[in-house]
């Protein structure tokens, strides 16, 4: 039994991997000391290896992992043990925002991740929807409903909240602005995809690819190309650690 | 020396007599000790011979302030310099003294941002903070400081520097025309007769071309330390060479040249012992960029704290410095100012257009370090060297080169995700 454990910005996720198969999977949201919660989340299991990747990969090897990698190793493997075909991974985390270009082996060729600001990531997406007032699930839905085209032109998250806010106090309805705020995500994460080079199958990974609107408008700005959204992104990177611990004892 | 008793030696009196805040100024002594000593004596297995180096750090506010005191009180002149187009040649000639004015640190950029914008580069702040907040020993130490027009955030924060310290400033040409090597010939003659009005002497062909050799042969010096480091395993880690590049613009240049030679000799022995700094599977790393200035590790602490080695540093603190010399024995005095000039002009720095030479300078030393792998790195805010980074990603692609753009200031609030960017370009490498 293998166990790959991702220390994330807002949650920690644990996968369980035993004879070539992802047998359990948790996900929590962080609190305060997630190392010592991830440590009580693998309290049921007996794993021969354990691997941690993500923010507090470090501090999880302090404490009780045998090794780290990091998130963008930890996506490609997820991502290739899953769908081997796929030669770019899109990952939209809490914190930062990442796509990475995979070789045939399923290797990291290239990567990009965002600037250091929140914009583009998970964390803009809540704060717009805050603002909104918009609990997170239904944010994407609806700006889906929305068929205006209203722009939002700053990539600062405070520029660009301040901006959403006057949208709103010109009586522009919410489900536009909702638009609007998906489709600057959406053309950032295009912009990394068009300067790194995509190939022919983009998939998904992390916890905003469970907003469906994200995933139509990447989808509906890239020609020819196959999106693909795992049937579990949320924990694609804990997935990719744990096929990492099964292969360390392997060597 | 463990961390525990690694300080920077304090000399309060020195400082007060230099009109420094002082106060502040030792609350940044004991910071620089404290991150010195978690960033370098933490590391294993290091040369003996770095003791010397160590100790230049110990006495960096203290021991070389007095040493430039003492030659000022000679009548000597210390010339604050900021940039690798200094012709130091000249103002040893004239017995005089180069410094290099530190800018590499966070903890000067406020000083500076109360009086210049925000977004231009951190090495400029972090320079103007010293003075602004007198802050620094050197820059209160100096007759003048040595400005150039390589860059627009340089150019125009001189004027303002020249209301608080003397700065005299050189045109630096922005191409290499023979219509520009002219000029600066000029402005090389002109900058001749600064320094010896200021030294009250004339610089003579005999003490020029003496200047010459010392010059060459602290070059000489750092190119012998730069091969000895591509040896494979290393032995000598990268972010102890910095160090050495770094101390090569503030140190007594015969003495500095003396124990660089040592350090080297050390090395040889260690190459042929098979001493290493780090794994035999470290991934070699290659930096080429902007000048890291004094206290500025970051990079290097990342990649070698991550477990990789830094084999190279194709920048102004590093190869750019010393990797051209001069003709010795030239015979006059206007064959050796052009001579100089030819020198200085070979500079491949990015103000240049075009700077073509700067591409194959890169690739020439990648393949001479026998890396694995190369992060270009700039500062924030500087046009030229990002700019000119595409040009060096496009190379690097066509040669299949790993290859990694960071660009960065010298907050810390980008750390976090530079070390992860670092660990995966590492990771990429050994794949
Ligand atoms: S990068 Fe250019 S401007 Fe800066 S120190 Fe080097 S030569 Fe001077
Ligand atoms: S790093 Fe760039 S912007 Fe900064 S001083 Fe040097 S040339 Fe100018």
């Amino acid at each position: 039994m293998f166990i790959g454990v991702d220390l994330g910005s807002r949650t920690i996720k644990v996968v369980v991997w035993q004879d070539g198969k992802l047998v359990d999977h948790k996900i929590e949201e962080s609190g305060f000391e997630p190392h010592e919660q991830a440590r009580a989340m693998l309290l049921p299991y007996q794993p021969r290896q354990i691997v941690a990747t993500g923010y507090g990969r470090h501090l999880a090897k302090e404490h009780f992992a045998n090794k780290v990698i990091t998130e963008i190793k930890a996506h490609g493997m997820g991502i290739h043990t899953l769908l081997p075909d796929v030669t770019t991974v899109v990952d939209i985390g809490g914190q930062d925002s990442k796509v990475i270009t995979l070789n045939a082996k399923g290797q990291v060729a290239n990567f990009q991740m965002n600037d250091k600001c929140a914009a583009g990531t998970g964390r803009f997406l809540e704060i717009m929807a805050a603002s909104l007032a918009y609990p997170l699930k239904d944010f994407g839905p609806a700006a889906l409903e929305s068929d205006q085209a209203v722009q939002i032109n700053s990539m600062c998250t405070v520029f660009a909240e301040s901006e959403v806010i006057s949208l709103k106090n010109r009586g522009v309805p919410r489900q536009h602005i909702a638009k609007a705020v998906h489709s600057s995500v959406a053309d950032r994460i295009v912009a990394m995809l068009n300067r790194i080079g995509f190939g022919e199958s983009v998939a998904f990974s992390g916890g905003v690819a469970n907003n469906p609107c994200i995933v139509q408008m990447v989808r509906d700005r890239l020609e020819n190309v196959q999106v693909t959204v795992p049937e579990n992104p949320s924990i694609i990177g804990a997935l990719g650690a744990a096929i990492a611990a099964s292969q360390v004892s392997k060597s | 020396m463990n961390t525990e008793n690694f300080e920077i030696k304090a000399y309060p009196e020195m400082w007060e007599s230099l009109n420094m805040d002082v106060e502040r100024f030792d609350k940044m002594r004991l910071m620089l000790g404290e991150i010195y000593g978690k960033t370098y004596l933490t590391q294993k297995n290091r040369p003996n011979s770095m003791a010397y180096f160590d100790n230049m750090i110990a006495e960096i506010h203290g021991g070389r302030i007095q040493e430039l005191l003492n030659a000022k009180k000679e009548g000597k002149p210390v010339v604050g310099t900021f940039c690798v187009y200094i012709p130091e040649e000249i103002v040893l000639a004239a017995g005089g003294v180069c410094v290099g004015l530190c800018g590499g640190s966070q903890g000067s950029v406020p000083d500076a941002e109360k009086i210049l914008p925000r977004n231009i580069c951190p090495m400029v702040k972090s320079a103007f903070g010293f003075k602004a907040g007198r802050i620094c020993p050197y820059f209160q130490a100096v007759d003048f400081v040595y400005g150039e027009t390589t860059c627009d955030a340089k150019k125009k924060t001189w004027e303002i520097l020249n209301q608080m310290v003397p700065t005299y400033v050189m045109e630096i040409p922005q191409t290499k025309k023979p219509s520009a090597v002219d000029m600066w010939l000029s402005e090389v003659k002109d900058f001749k007769t600064k320094v010896e009005s200021i030294a009250g002497s004339e610089v003579t062909l005999d003490k020029l071309e003496e200047a010459v050799k010392v010059m060459n042969n602290k070059r000489k010096a750092l190119q012998r330390l730069n091969n000895l480091r591509h040896a494979d395993p290393t032995p000598i880690s990268g972010k102890d060479v910095l160090l050495i590049e770094q101390i090569a613009f503030y140190d007594e240049p015969v003495r500095f040249v003396a124990k660089v030679n040592s350090l080297c000799d050390e090395l040889e022995q260690r190459i042929a012992d098979g001493v290493t700094v780090q794994d035999s599977s470290a991934a070699r790393i290659m930096v080429a960029g902007v000048p890291m200035a004094l206290p500025n590790w970051k990079l290097h602490n990342l990649v070698e704290g991550a477990g990789g080695v830094i084999v190279n540093e194709e920048s102004c603190i590093g190869t750019r410095y010393y990797k051209d010399l001069m003709k010795e024995n030239t015979g006059d005095m206007e064959s050796i100012l052009k001579e100089l000039t030819r020198r200085y002009m070979q500079i491949d720095c990015s103000c240049f257009t075009p700077n073509d030479e700067r591409i194959d300078q890169v690739l020439k030393e990648y393949k001479e370090s026998g890396a694995h792998g190369l992060i270009h790195y700039s500062l924030q805010f500087c046009h030229t060297y990002n700019v000119e980074e595409v040009k060096i990603r496009k190379a690097c692609e066509k040669q299949g080169i790993p290859y990694m753009f960071i660009e960065s200031d010298y907050s810390p609030e980008d750390v976090g995700q530079i070390q992860t960017r670092v660990e995966a370009f590492l990771e990429q490498i050994s794949e």
